[in-house]
């Protein structure tokens, strides 16, 4: 299978980026290179093969099912709210502000 | 006083012993290390922010804790660099990109405050790939790192940074992470030596995620010894990391002292195919002859999936990549594009201005791997075989008990070498990604040169968790050398 231009503005719409026309065929260009690569991931038969997320399932040091490992589920102090606001790019001291999300 | 100490070779435990008997002061070595990075830097580029003030505060400390006689920690008064992917309260964390520019983060990673705990001194952050996406540094948005060993080539990547300012002496130590590599390899190609933890000995808490099934922090270090100072410091179970694991750990230090007599090492044959360089070839083939000498037994072990491991990586990093980047929008930190009238623009035009090519390539090739019809194929055929690849190591590991490989097919390349071609640059991890992906430990240990000069590494790969027989190894390959 091969990534079309229009392949490529669908996946970047998904993945909320902006490519420029200069972009776009550099882009396409790159990932059927990458996937072909990739492709020989196929050869392999995995018929009957657990998928692995994280190695901690394989040993076995996955969390306990009921949270028994988990620490206490208590209140307590978190990031400063002050501090945390004065790295926003805008806010009124309190919120996120950003630009309208819904048109009235 | 402290002019008797040469900043170049300072070992942790020099540094330490100098503090500790008043030979030199904290905050004078830590004069000496920024007064050095202000007229040798500007060639290599390995700091992008220094942190001079809490540097100063700490240093005072220690300096106050050795005239009181009191309680020193292993790595009091020592000068640390930290990759800019994790965070310290206060100093700027940019990730190596425009997006976060001007963002300081408001809390510290679990590892610095374990660092200042022991005693470190941090100088300041360390220029990297940018959300550490790259094998040379040149993928940082605040320009590239140069090799101190060769200026006109790349230190290796993506803790670039991390391993040229311990290679230059602009640090005794420092934090990278590494996710397909991104420790080994630059510590391969600037002579020094580089830790890859087991998944889950060391939190992530702090660390600027790429791909959370595979990112791992650890050391930068001169020697084998320093850098089982440094993991003993780092490792542990963390509250804030649900990854980070209870296992136990050990005495570093102390495990070094045990002979490496009778460990059997393996050598998987997958790792000495075509494309790599014969000088390495030679230096590693030496440095197994070394470790025979020493007493430990050779064998051939096989892992029959690892030209697989490539392609493996680049589907299941870059899908946890397109997850965790989508964090970045403009709306609660760093860069936010001008003049967007809705929401859904502000996301793209910020996302397009902020983020470079390489980022922009992997979020696209891994948003395409999680889309819908693709999954199955890429990203669940991806977890499978990541599987095979974890099998091949335990099934090697119930024969040996550390594996010895090369850490990369070539010494460092040139500057803009590879840069137009992603594929040839995913293929600088080949000898990496496979280790990443199963989770065990992994070191860099220098191990020769080339005869042009260039540093070479040797991989020494242990058990889940085994970092102690990893580490005795290193040390074994080492201590020959000398």
């Amino acid at each position: 299978m091969s990534v079309t231009n229009e392949d490529v503005v669908r996946v970047a719409e998904l993945a909320n980026l902006e490519l420029t026309a200069e972009e776009m065929p550099r882009m396409a260009r790159d990932l059927n290179a990458i996937l072909g690569h990739i492709a020989q991931l196929n050869e392999l038969d995995t018929e009957g093969v657990p998928a692995m997320a994280q190695v901690g399932e394989m040993l076995g040091l996955t969390p306990a099912a009921h949270g028994e490992d988990l620490r206490a589920d208590v209140v307590r102090p978190s990031l400063d709210r002050a501090a945390v606001m004065a790295e926003a790019p805008e806010t009124d001291g309190r919120f996120f502000k950003v630009p309208k999300v819904i048109e009235r | 006083m402290a002019d008797t100490l040469n900043l170049e070779t300072l070992s942790i435990a020099e540094a330490r012993d100098a503090v500790r008997e008043g030979r030199v002061s904290a905050a004078a070595l830590a004069e000496e290390h920024y007064e050095r990075i202000a007229t040798r830097d500007g060639q290599i580029n390995s700091y992008l922010a220094l942190s001079r003030e809490r540097a100063f505060v700490q240093a005072e400390k220690v300096d106050a804790a050795v005239k009181a006689g009191g309680e020193l920690g292993p790595l009091a008064g020592v000068p640390i660099g930290v990759k800019d992917v994790l965070t310290m309260r206060g100093a700027p964390a940019t990730a190596g990109s425009l997006i976060l520019k001007g963002y300081h983060p408001p809390y510290d990673a679990t590892v610095v405050t374990k660092l200042e705990a022991a005693g470190a001194v941090l100088l300041g952050k360390l220029n990297c790939d940018e959300f550490a996406m790259g094998s040379s540094n040149e993928n940082s948005a605040y320009g590239p790192v140069h090799n101190p060993r060769a200026l006109d080539r790349v230190p290796g990547g993506s803790s670039g940074g991390s391993a040229a300012s311990v290679a230059a002496g602009f640090c005794v130590a420092s934090l990278g992470t590494d996710t397909g590599g991104s420790i080994r390899q630059p510590a391969a190609f600037c002579g020094v030596v580089g830790v890859l933890p087991t998944y889950g000995r060391v939190s992530r808490y702090g660390l600027i995620a790429f791909a959370s099934s595979l990112d791992r922090v650890g050391p930068f270090t001169r020697s084998v010894a320093d850098a089982a100072t440094m993991l003993g410091v780092l490792a542990g179970a963390d509250e804030l990391d649900a990854t980070s694991s209870k296992t136990s750990v050990a005495d570093y230090t102390a495990e070094l002292a045990k002979p490496v007599g009778g460990l059997r090492i393996g050598v998987p044959e997958e790792y000495f195919g075509e494309g790599l360089d014969p000088e390495i070839r030679a230096a590693i083939e030496k440095s197994l002859e070394d470790l025979r000498a020493a007493g430990c037994t050779i064998h051939k072990v096989s892992l029959p999936h690892t030209r697989y491991a490539i392609p493996t990586y680049y589907v299941i990093a870059t899908a946890e990549a397109s997850s965790n980047l989508s964090r970045f929008d403009g709306v609660r930190f760093g860069l936010r594009a001008e003049e967007s009238n809705t929401l859904a623009a502000m996301f793209r035009k910020t996302r397009d201005q902020g983020f470079g090519a390489e980022v922009k390539r992997r979020i696209l090739l891994g948003t395409y791997a999680l889309s819908a019809g693709y999954y199955d194929a890429y990203y669940r055929k991806a977890q499978q075989v990541r599987t095979l690849l974890t099998r091949d190591f335990l099934g090697a590991f119930a024969e040996v008990d550390a594996i010895v490989c090369p850490v990369t097919p070539t010494p460092a390349f040139k500057l803009g070498e590879k840069t137009d071609d992603p594929v040839k640059m995913y293929l600088e991890d080949i000898y990496s990604v496979a280790a990443s992906l199963a989770g065990i430990c992994g070191m860099s240990v220098p191990c020769g040169e080339t005869a042009a000069g260039l540093p070479i590494g040797v991989q020494v790969l242990g058990r889940h968790f085994d970092e102690s027989t990893m580490l005795r190894v290193g040390a074994a390959i080492e201590a020959a050398r000398k």
